[in-house]
């Protein structure tokens, strides 16, 4: 038998936070797993008043709580939305790294994670390995969406889903250091791991941006993931191997901003790395701070920044329409929203529609969807259906994971909607222009 | 734990996907809103049509396990939490909106279905159903009518109960009753309704409920008012009323709360004050201008400090902006809220705030009140933590002279928040002895087992 006492001294670091809750049941109307399953061990507060039972001894076993635990996309609209101000993100992913502590992390999860994704390196070969013989089993579904589905059985379903990059963006550029230009101004790149191997596109549309804006840039060789998978799933040991690597790649000299095309990257590096990264040495501390504190959501770095403005010019007839969904890393735990919408109105080409319910989570949750995708396909259809009432021809976002997804739903659909992270389409306006 | 062949029925009449009985799950329905000990029941079954529902009850009737039917699981008196071995019904999936009539105004519901997309649905028909809890957002009309829920709009428009036109509802053996009907009036057999209305579960199970529609106002106008001291904000309550003025909104909220909501939320709200009312009146378009410009005035004589109208929408949002976070302003100040929910005569306010700060000083505890001005219901909010054993004694003690001063001053236990298991034992102090055997003989005789929400409003 399971020595339950011990994993109640273990959450009681978690106690404090989760007294705040009050049971109100307002995180009801904005779960989006609840809204599909309607089970309140679905809804932030059931996870609450569990973690509350393992604290209270109520159990004689964890894994009841961890698995409901596990049933969260870790959006964070419950958090925003919550009256009390119970910082539940916060709780979920300590208790996540409280709870696999003590039951030990799942074989296969600490293979990918500790022999993988820990070294950076060998996880970019093996990739690169498998974009080569991907063909194998997956075949083309929708050309406008690069969607792709498995030829045979396989641990994928029915997904339609984003083959690797033929040429990461690593491979084509595996290093930048340039100097400031006319903005005066330097800013790190980090792409993030999708960028990277799934949409390298963004990645080189992000770097032509910047050239264009007079910005200088750095893009370390050999950068980790953020960490957020395997911190999601509890392992704390990769997260922090994953935070020490990048700070070392990160060793750049004078950045004024560190920039990411990826929500959910912007969001870990800014929330989590200096909260949840543990047994740094002071000084390294201090340069998380630092560096979280100067870590901005691509467009975000445009708008507030260099103030790129709406483009007022032109009819509006000649313009394709686009709609935005909100990352909800974005959206709900950094608060950015306008600036997005902005460099979509400041894309010549293109005439910026709102649609319904854009800040729903459309049901990504990065390893959430592979462990449950069956719920995450039913919140994605609900993004799909408010996409296609729209009646936009482009939906456009800012995070890869949650393109993946959208890209899945819409294909599965058979929509001709195409898929964009904002920064593609404000870079394809500006082409022939001249740079500020 | 239900098992063996009693689990195999239920699970034949709702299906397997919902029939939960795994600890975890029962555990995530032991509790409510309410600051109480949860309970942990034995079985939670969502049935996903009428039938199922009411062969749930007779199921459970025959096998004497007590059931509690649970919406959003909002209410804050403990409602919903179970008894010990006993049944969790959700009502969940009967959520469908089965009929709008624009025509004769009603709209026919399933239990299940949320207030806010109701009413947004009714809105959307050029209709408007009034009652607003707070909690609207996530509440159910089963929910609201069982507690007989009110809102912000109570004052001029009535709570829930007031749009109540018919019940069909299943009794302690699962068999269908029927009371009230889609007309305007009606008055074939008893009049059920009224004693189903807030009856919190313990008479019978909602399975529809027929809802009167009413059409919406043509404007609406909203004026914040400060004023240095409570006697003054209730003398211009009580002059808004005198001249036959009735607003659709009347609020209130002290000095402490006003701090705090300023502190959270930056929307200016003059912190010296003592008191703020929030007016909203609504009608016809001339007959609001004219209210609006008489409760000006009534503002200003009764010594208001600061007078603000709001002039379009946005202004309009930002005055009930502070009212609707005042609760999350509060709630964030300490783990514990204990909501409180007692109501007085409304020229009593004055005195019951007199009450309300000598308790807080009595006791050493922290009290925010906010509520209802127009109709005497205070919401004493007290911000604790009850993991302190000893402050959470305090707290009882306050919550139990509240009720004390409240009843003196010709008030009562509850306007809205219901009764519950919270205050279930304080029940015969605001009525009499008799009052709760009768209420019992009822009960008693409409389920003689004993098996619906047992405990709740009346005691075991
Ligand atoms: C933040 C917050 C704000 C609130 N604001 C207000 C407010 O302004 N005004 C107000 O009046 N209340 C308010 N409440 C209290 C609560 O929301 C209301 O009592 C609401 O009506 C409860 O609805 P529910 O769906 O959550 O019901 P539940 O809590 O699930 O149930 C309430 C009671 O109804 C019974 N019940 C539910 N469905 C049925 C059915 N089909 N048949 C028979 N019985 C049934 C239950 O057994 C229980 O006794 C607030 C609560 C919170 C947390
Ligand atoms: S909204 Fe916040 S306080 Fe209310 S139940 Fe959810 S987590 Fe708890
Ligand atoms: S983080 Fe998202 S999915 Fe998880 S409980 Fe909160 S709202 Fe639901």
């Amino acid at each position: 038998m399971q020595d339950m006492r011990k994993l109640a001294l273990l959450l009681r670091q978690i106690e404090d936070q989760l007294a705040v809750c009050m049971r109100c049941g307002m995180c009801q109307s904005v779960c989006p797993v609840f809204a599909e399953t309607g089970r309140e061990g679905d809804v932030a507060r059931g996870k609450l008043a569990l973690l509350d039972g393992l604290l209270q001894e109520m159990f004689q076993d964890p894994t009841g709580v961890d698995d409901r635990l596990m049933r969260c996309l870790l959006c964070g609209s419950c958090a925003t939305n919550c009256p009390s101000g119970v910082k539940v993100l916060d709780i979920f992913i300590k208790a996540r790294a409280i709870i696999t502590g003590y039951r030990g992390l799942n074989p296969f999860k600490k293979f990918i994670f500790r022999n993988m994704l820990a070294k950076p390196h060998l996880f970019h070969k093996v990739l690169e390995w498998g974009s080569k013989f991907q063909g194998f089993f997956a075949r083309p579904v929708n050309e406008l969406l690069g969607t792709s589905c498995a030829r045979f059985l396989s641990p994928l379903g029915h997904r339609h889903f984003h083959p690797l990059a033929r040429e990461p963006l690593h491979r084509a550029v595996p290093s930048v250091d340039s100097p400031p230009g006319s903005s005066g101004l330097r800013v790190g790149f980090f792409p993030g791991c999708l960028v990277d191997n799934i949409f390298p596109q963004v990645g080189h549309t992000a770097l032509k941006v910047l050239h264009h804006h007079g910005v200088g840039v750095f893009m370390a060789e050999n950068l980790g993931c953020c960490g957020i998978p395997a911190l999601s799933s509890g392992d704390t040991d990769t997260f922090n191997t994953l935070v020490r690597h990048n700070l070392q790649s990160l060793q750049s000299r004078d950045l004024d901003y560190l920039l990411t095309p990826c929500a959910t990257c912007t969001s870990t590096i800014k929330k989590l790395w200096p909260t949840m990264a543990e047994g740094l040495l002071p000084e390294e501390r201090l340069r998380v701070e630092s560096l979280a504190e100067r870590t901005l959501d691509i467009s975000q770095f445009l708008v507030d920044k260099l103030k790129v403005g709406a483009f007022l010019q032109g009819e509006e007839g000649d313009r394709v329409p686009v709609t935005y969904h909100d990352p909800c890393h974005l959206r709900k735990s950094l608060g950015v929203f306008q600036q997005p919408r902005m460099i979509l109105k400041a894309s010549s080409r293109y005439l910026f529609k709102e649609m319904a319910e854009a800040d729903w989570c459309c049901g990504c949750g990065g390893s959430f969807s592979l462990q449950h995708y069956d719920i995450s396909e039913s919140i994605g259809r609900r993004k799909r259906d408010n996409i296609a009432a729209s009646g936009c021809g482009v939906v456009a976002t800012s995070c890869p994971a949650c393109m993946l997804h959208i890209s899945d739903m819409l294909s599965q659909a058979r929509d001709q909607i195409a898929v964009k992270h904002v920064l593609e389409l404000y870079g394809e306006c500006l082409e022939g222009e001249n740079p500020a | 734990m239900v098992t063996g062949a009693l689990l195999k029925e239920f699970t034949r009449l709702v299906g397997a996907n919902n029939v939960f009985t795994h600890e975890a799950d029962r555990l995530t329905y032991s509790y409510d809103a309410a600051v109480l000990t949860p309970v942990m029941p034995a079985i939670i079954l969502r049935p996903t049509h009428s039938e199922a529902l009411g062969e749930v009850v007779r199921l459970c009737h025959e096998n004497s396990i007590p059931v509690t039917v649970r919406g959003a699981g909002t209410n804050l008196s403990g409602g919903t939490i179970p008894s010990e071995g006993g049944a969790v019904i959700l009502t969940h999936a009967l959520s469908r909106i089965l009929e709008i009539n624009e025509e004769d105004l009603y709209a026919v519901v399933e239990p299940g279905v949320i207030t806010a997309r109701f009413a947004a649905a009714v809105e959307s028909k050029g209709l408007f159903y009034p009652p607003d809890p707070g909690s609207q957002a996530v509440s159910t009309l089963g929910g609201n009518v069982a507690e007989n829920a009110g809102g912000l709009r109570g004052l001029k428009y009535g709570v829930t109960g007031d749009y109540v036109m018919g019940l069909e509802f299943f009794d302690s053996q699962g068999n269908l009753v029927k009371t009230g009907s889609r007309t305007v009036k009606c008055v074939t057999g008893y009049n059920l309704g009224a004693l189903l209305v807030g009856s919190e579960g313990t008479l019978g199970v909602f399975d529809k409920i027929i809802l009167k529609l009413i059409p919406p106002p043509a404007a609406r106008k909203s004026m914040m008012a400060t004023f240095s001291q409570v006697q003054k904000a209730s003398e211009a309550v009580a002059a808004i009323i005198a001249q036959r003025i009735v607003p659709a909104t009347l609020e209130f909220m002290d000095n402490f709360t006003l701090r705090t909501v300023e502190d959270y939320s930056k929307v200016g709200l003059p912190i010296e004050a003592a008191a703020l009312l929030l007016v909203e009146l609504d009608g016809h378009r001339a007959q609001v201008e004219d209210d609006a410009q008489k409760v000006e005035s009534i503002c200003r004589s009764s010594g208001a400090t600061n007078l603000r109208v709001a002039q379009d929408d946005s202004e309009r949002d930002k005055v009930w902006e502070a009212r609707r976070t005042a609760l999350s302003a509060l709630a964030k100040l300490r783990p514990t809220v204990v909501l409180e929910d007692a109501t007085v005569p409304r020229s009593k306010i004055p005195a019951m705030m007199q009450a309300l700060e000598e308790i807080s000083r009595k006791h050493a505890l922290t009290i925010g009140t906010f509520g209802h001005a127009g109709d005497g219901n205070l919401h004493p909010t007290i911000l604790t933590d009850r993991r302190d054993k000893e402050e959470w004694q305090r707290v009882e003690a306050a919550i139990h002279d509240i009720f004390d001063h409240a009843l003196t001053l010709g008030g009562t236990l509850s306007g809205e928040h219901g009764i519950g298991l919270a205050k279930s034992h304080y029940l015969e102090k605001e009525t009499t002895r008799a009052t709760l055997l009768y209420s019992r003989r009822i009960k008693n005789a409409l389920d003689p087992k004993n098996i619906l929400n047992p405990g709740k409003i009346i005691g075991e």
